[in-house]
This record gives C-alpha cells, sequence and structure tokens, in this order.
C-alpha cells in the first residue's frame, strides 16, 4: 500500500523550509548527478529528458539547496551503445567529478557502467535496465537496481495471470539471448502455479511481419499468448495480434516487457485487454498522482515507471549523502541506502536488500478498452498486486555485501 | 610472376622499397611525439578509441584504397576480433598481449575464409558478398553462447601486460595501445611501398593489364583482403581491452558503414587520410553526444558536404594542394 499522507506534507515543509531558510550553515557539500541514458533511440521516451525532470524534481522535493548539498545535474545519450555508454561513464568520473550515475537503460551498457563504478566506488543507480545480472552475476557493492528487472515482470505476469485462470500459455519469443531468458523465466513460473506451456515460436530479431508466428499461436489453443521480446517487435506483434482480432476472439495477450509509454502510443483501441507488469503507475493513489501531474507540467507525458523510480533512487540517494555528510565514497553511501527501509511516495514502502536490488511491490495492469479509458493516459486497471517478497529472485550469498560495507 | 621490379603503373611515383621519403618519416615523428604527449592534454580513453578506428580505418584503406576492393563487412573481423580477444581475456585468462594476437589471428583466418569467396565476384557483387558474410558474423554473435546476446561480453579484466606489467591504469593501457596502432600503421605503411603494394595498385589502376602481365591477380587480391581483415582484427580487439568489452556494436552492419566514411572523409588511398577520418568521426561522436540523434544529421551532412566539394578527402585535398604524396 502507498501512503498518501507522505507527499502532501512533504512538500509544504518544503516550501516552509524554503521561506525560513535553516540556520545550519555546514560546508556545502557538492553534488554531481549524471543521468546517462537513450535520448535519441528506442527508449528515449521511456527515460531519456523524462529521467533527467525527475531527477531536477528530486533535487527540488529533498530541498537539497536547504539543506546545504550543492547538487548539479549533468546529462548525456549513450545511444544504447554499450562502448559510448562506458566512455562517458568513465569520463564522468576521472574529470568531471560525478558522483553517481542514474537510470542507464539497455542492459548491456548498464553492466559495462555497473562495472566502471566499482572501480571508481561511485554510486550506480539503474533504473532503466532489466537485466537481473546487475544484482546476480554481476553484482557490486555500488550498484543499487531500483525500478524493475526481467525475473519481477515474468514473475508477475506469469504468476499473476496463470493464478487468475490464464493457465495455458504459448511463448512468441524474439530468438537471441534476452528472448530465450525472458520466455524461460516465465515458462517456470508459469508451472509453478500450474499453468501449461503448449508451445513457442521463435521470430528473429528484429521481425516485421508476425502473422505466421501469430496464427500459430492462435492454433495452439492457449489461453494466453506471452510475447517474450521487447521495444519495436512488441509493438509490431500487438498491433497485427489486434489486427487478427486475437483478444477479441478469447486468447489473452501478456507482453512480458512493456512501458506505458509503449502503450500510449499504440493506443486503448489496439492494445486493449494487454496484460503487464508494472512497479508504478501514475493514477494509483493521491501521491502519485500529484506528483505525475507535476511532472507532466514540465515534461508534456506522464511519468513511465523508469523515471519515477530515478525520482525515487535520488531522493534516498541524497538522503544517504546528507547522513554521511559527503558523497566520496560511493560504497559507504550505497551501505547508507541499504541500512533503512524506506516508505516512497512513488514506490510504497520497501527496501534495498544487500545485494543492491531494491525490494518494492510490482503490479499486473490490464489495458482499457477505449470504452472504458476516459482520458488520453488513463490506460490501466490494476488485476493484482505481487507483494515484494514475492516479486524478486532470491538474494545470491556471493552477492551479499552487509557484511563488508558493515 | 618473374617481374616484378620494373613498375607497370604510371602514376604512381613513389620509390618502391628505397626507405621512406623524408616528408613522410616528419609526419610520422611529429605524430608519435604528439602521441606521447596527447594522454597528458585529453583524456586518454577518448585517445585510445580514436587510435583504434585509425588503425581500422587504414586497414579498410589498404583494402579499399591500394587494392581498389570495396568492402561492406569489416566489421565481421574488427568485432569478430574483438570478442575473440574478450573471450581470450576474461574466461582463458590470456594475458592482454596475447588475448590481442589470439584475435587478430582470428581475424586474419576470418578474413582469408570470406575473402577466398568474395574476390570472385567484382564489383558492386564483391561488396554485397562481404555484407552477406559480415551479416552473418553478426547473427552468429546474437545468438552463440559465449558472445553473451546483446550484453555483449562485459568486464573484460585490464591484466597484465607479458604477465608482469599491470595495465590498470589508463595510463598504462594507452602507451600499450600506441604501441600497437603506430606500429600496425606502420606495417600498413610498409606493406602500400612494398613490390606487393606496386602491384596492388597496378590491379586497382587495370586489372586486365596486370593479368596481362603474368600477375597472378586473385591471389593478390586474397592476400590484400587477409592483410585487411587481420589489421582490421588488430584494431578490433585492442579496443576489447580498452573499453573491457565487445558488443554486438562492433559487429553491427553500421560499423563497417562507419569505417567507409573515415576513409573517405579522410581521403581514400592515401597515407594519413584514415587517420584524420577516423579521428574527426570518433571526436564528432563524442563530443557532440550531448546532441543525440543530430550526431548522425551531423555526420551525414558532412559527408555530403565532403562528397560535393572535396571528393578526395581532408588529406587528398592537403595532398593536391602541396602537390605532395601524403
Amino acid at each position: 500500500m502507498r501512503r498518501s499522507t507522505i507527499f502532501g506534507p512533504g512538500l509544504a515543509s518544503l516550501a516552509l523550509a524554503a521561506a525560513i531558510v535553516p540556520a545550519a550553515a555546514q560546508e556545502a557539500i557538492d553534488v554531481t548527478l549524471g543521468v546517462l541514458n537513450d535520448r535519441s533511440g528506442t527508449y528515449a521516451d521511456l527515460s531519456g529528458e523524462g529521467s533527467v525532470v525527475a531527477a531536477r524534481m528530486a533535487v527540488e522535493d529533498f530541498d537539497a539547496e536547504g539543506k546545504g548539498m550543492n547538487v548539479e545535474i549533468v546529462s548525456a545519450d549513450h545511444q544504447n551503445k554499450p562502448d559510448i555508454g562506458s566512455n562517458v561513464a568513465r569520463q564522468w568520473y576521472d574529470q568531471d567529478g560525478v558522483d553517481v550515475i542514474l537510470d542507464v537503460p539497455t542492459s548491456s551498457v548498464a553492466l559495462a557502467v555497473a562495472d566502471i563504478t566499482a572501480d571508481a566506488n561511485k554510486v550506480f543507480i539503474n533504473s532503466g535496465a532489466g537485466s537481473t545480472e546487475l544484482t546476480r552475476g554481476q553484482c557490486r557493492p555500488t550498484t543499487v537496481h531500483w525500478t524493475y528487472d526481467t525475473a519481477a515482470l515474468a514473475k508477475g505476469t506469469g504468476s499473476a495471470i496463470t493464478e487468475a485462470g490464464g493457465d495455458t500459455w504459448f511463448f512468441l519469443t524474439a530468438d537471441y539471448a534476452f528472448g530465450h531468458s525472458l520466455e524461460e523465466n516465465t515458462a517456470e513460473v508459469v508451472e509453478e502455479a500450474g499453468g501449461q506451456v503448449m508451445g513457442e515460436v521463435r521470430h528473429p530479431f528484429p521481425a516485421r511481419d508476425f502473422s505466421s508466428y501469430l496464427l500459430q499461436a492462435q492454433g495452439s489453443g492457449a489461453k494466453v499468448i506471452g510475447l517474450a521480446n521487447a521495444g519495436g517487435d512488441t509493438v509490431n506483434a500487438i498491433k497485427q495480434a489486434s489486427e487478427f482480432g486475437i483478444t477479441q476472439s478469447g486468447q489473452q495477450l501478456a507482453a512480458l516487457l512493456m512501458f506505458i509509454t509503449d502503450v500510449h502510443a499504440l493506443g486503448a483501441e489496439t492494445a486493449q485487454g494487454l496484460q503487464l507488469t508494472e512497479a508504478f503507475y501514475w493514477d494509483q493513489d493521491d501521491a502519485t498522482r500529484d506528483w505525475s501531474a507535476r511532472f507532466e507540467e514540465m515534461h508534456g507525458a506522464k511519468p513511465t515507471m523508469v523515471q519515477a523510480g530515478v525520482y525515487s533512487g535520488v531522493m534516498k540517494y541524497l538522503a544517504a549523502v546528507e547522513a554521511l555528510g559527503s558523497a566520496e565514497d560511493g560504497e559507504a553511501v550505497v551501505a547508507e541506502m541499504k541500512a533503512e527501509p524506506f516508505d516512497d511516495p512513488l514506490f510504497g514502502e520497501g527496501y534495498v536488500r544487500a545485494d543492491g536490488r531494491v525490494i518494492h511491490d510490482m503490479y499486473l495492469f490490464e489495458v482499457k478498452s477505449p470504452d472504458e479509458s476516459e482520458s488520453e493516459w488513463d490506460l490501466y486497471t490494476q488485476n493484482a498486486v505481487i507483494a515484494g517478497e514475492e516479486a524478486w529472485l532470491p538474494m545470491l550469498e556471493e552477492c551479499d555485501f552487509s557484511q563488508e560495507a558493515g | 610472376m618473374a617481374e616484378t621490379a620494373t613498375d607497370p603503373v604510371p602514376s604512381a611515383a613513389s620509390p618502391a622499397s628505397s626507405g621512406m621519403p623524408m616528408l613522410h618519416k616528419a609526419i610520422f615523428a611529429i605524430l608519435l611525439a604528439a602521441l606521447l604527449v596527447l594522454p597528458f592534454l585529453v583524456y586518454p580513453v577518448f585517445a585510445m578509441k580514436a587510435m583504434c578506428f585509425a588503425l581500422f580505418a587504414a586497414a579498410f584503406n589498404l583494402l579499399l584504397g591500394f587494392g581498389g576492393l570495396l568492402s561492406f563487412g569489416h566489421a565481421a573481423y574488427f568485432g569478430g576480433a574483438s570478442y575473440i580477444a574478450a573471450h581470450a581475456a576474461k574466461v582463458w585468462g590470456f594475458t592482454p598481449e596475447l588475448a590481442v594476437l589470439t584475435g587478430t589471428a582470428a581475424a586474419a583466418l576470418l578474413g582469408l575464409a570470406i575473402g577466398a569467396l568474395a574476390i570472385r565476384r567484382q564489383g558492386i557483387y564483391f561488396a554485397m558478398v562481404t555484407l552477406a558474410f559480415a551479416q552473418m558474423v553478426y547473427f552468429f554473435a546474437l545468438q552463440a553462447e559465449f558472445t553473451g546476446g546483446e550484453d555483449g561480453i562485459q568486464s573484460v579484466p585490464r591484466g597484465d601486460l607479458f604477465g608482469i606489467v599491470p595495465m590498470g591504469s589508463n595510463l598504462a593501457l594507452y602507451f600499450f595501445v600506441l604501441a600497437v596502432t603506430f606500429g600496425g600503421i606502420l606495417c600498413l605503411y610498409r606493406i602500400v611501398h612494398s613490390p606487393f603494394g606496386q602491384v596492388l595498385k597496378a590491379i586497382r589502376e587495370n586489372e586486365p593489364r596486370a593479368i596481362s602481365l603474368g600477375y597472378r591477380v586473385n591471389r593478390y587480391k586474397l592476400a590484400v583482403f587477409t592483410l585487411s581483415a587481420t589489421f582490421a582484427g588488430l584494431a578490433g580487439a585492442t579496443k576489447s581491452q580498452v573499453f573491457q568489452l565487445a558488443s554486438l556494436t562492433d559487429v553491427h552492419w553500421s560499423m563497417s558503414g562507419e569505417v567507409v566514411l573515415m576513409t573517405l572523409l579522410g581521403g581514400m588511398g592515401t597515407i594519413f587520410g584514415p587517420l584524420v577520418g577516423a579521428t574527426v568521426i570518433v571526436a564528432l561522436q563524442n563530443y557532440l553526444a550531448s546532441f543525440g540523434a543530430w550526431v548522425t544529421i551531423i555526420q551525414g551532412v558532412i559527408f555530403v558536404l565532403g562528397v560535393l566539394l572535396f571528393r578526395e578527402g581532408i588529406v587528398g585535398v592537403l595532398a593536391r594542394w602541396t602537390g605532395r604524396r601524403l
């Protein structure tokens, strides 16, 4: 559950603090936030400039200035290329005095940045990438993985739909490592929940024409068609499924990796009935609505869960830096972030686990039909809550950084 | 193949195998001196990236500028070598120089195999065949287990050079990369100005005449193709050690396009052109990164201007003005 009370008073006290100006005249702490994401390609809508706006809002809401912190925000485009991303990250740490890198969609770039951050002993708060490797195979004591990962999406979508009666599945899978692992994760969850996988079809990456795959999926008789792909492939598959009338004929469509900006681009007409898991939706309670309205005013679109994750990550990070009085030692800052559970206006109650995984609730949504949808962004109805303890993969022992961090 | 000493190309007036002309010696010396102080002036990782791409473009220029063969698939050797080198360093625990050599050797074998098939066709068909093979390599990298799919091979360790010199700092690595790329470019210079290079130019200018003079043209073409792939591989393998990763970007077809752009912009068929072209493009990508999508548009505009105004490339135009071969 989210607490709506936190936010209103928070705002009020911010206004107060700004008016009175606290007397605590300590030495100013210099903090530089680096928002590194896709500003021109496929993920520009779901992260991009919006994440910079979210970071700026967090700095304002935290009242960094009033607390004697001198916060600067820089941003760059990694073009979804790991070499460009790692080049920027190195340069930021070595030359530009950046203390924390935020967002970083695209797993390959995120993994590269995680390494560089650990070497430089700075902080990496990832919100945009989905790879579970960030807190597993390549876990680092300086990484915090905020918003989502593919395992949590698979868990949410797979178990919730199966338990709700969608117990036979057919997968439409992008034929490369990411697609395979998404399919595998979900199939496991489905079978665990008592469902059955009727089959799968692999499509080349990227694909334009999904008709033969969709016909196979339709012919399989499965109740649910799981889309184990991402980005343009998912959007194309959903468009063509809508042309085939698949959801209207009684089969459910479940997207395993999709964001509200994708749904918004497709429109309720095409995407209706689609089920998907997200960590955040703007229209959940007063706190999310207030925050999202402010965000929309500055950015012109509702926030995605990735952008919301950047906001909450910055809030938590600045609190840890304030407590320590310095942003120099990245490992110490992350340990401080892990010390206390949080109650966040956007993500509710949660905590940063010892391996850097942020534990919070996830939600299964269904896309509304055009009749139900009252406004442009009124797109989801909430079908289920996946409690934080169940949504995420268990921690690996070798990734437990609590001892060293002390 | 008895007669090799006589130069069948009227336009090529450079002194074959009689040592480096003073001008080139001076330029190489200045270049080396500049590169020795460069890491103290600009960010070393950026400089290393530029050097790797300079070698890549120079290797490509050997094939296009001196062999007259336009390959659209050089990313396969560049990226293939970077994957093999990254794998060797990470999984097999090779030292950096061994990893780079392994990657380079793999690129040479790949170049030999693809070249043997591709040189049977000419012109646009040659280009399409190389592109097709490069796409195969791309999809192999996307699917194979050891390449890590779209995540690539991450966190490649920066080992100890020869097992003793630690490469952890950017500066130490910089001088390693400098040695490799500068050495590679000198090798390419030597190849171009050898009797072998002279025959290549002859084939480029007039293939039937070269055949009628008794040269086995296909062997020369295969040799230059393999050499070009090898040096492209050397560049890719070195890059994987610099960035500590190998990813799909390196094998993607747009990388093949980028190297064509670098070579043409700098000056095809010149010694120093590819180095200038690579530096310009890498600098554009680096310093204009904040413009996002505009980088590609700016690159495109520069390319169009280049084609319209100075078709010989930057160095080509300089060479025309000064009346010297550069």
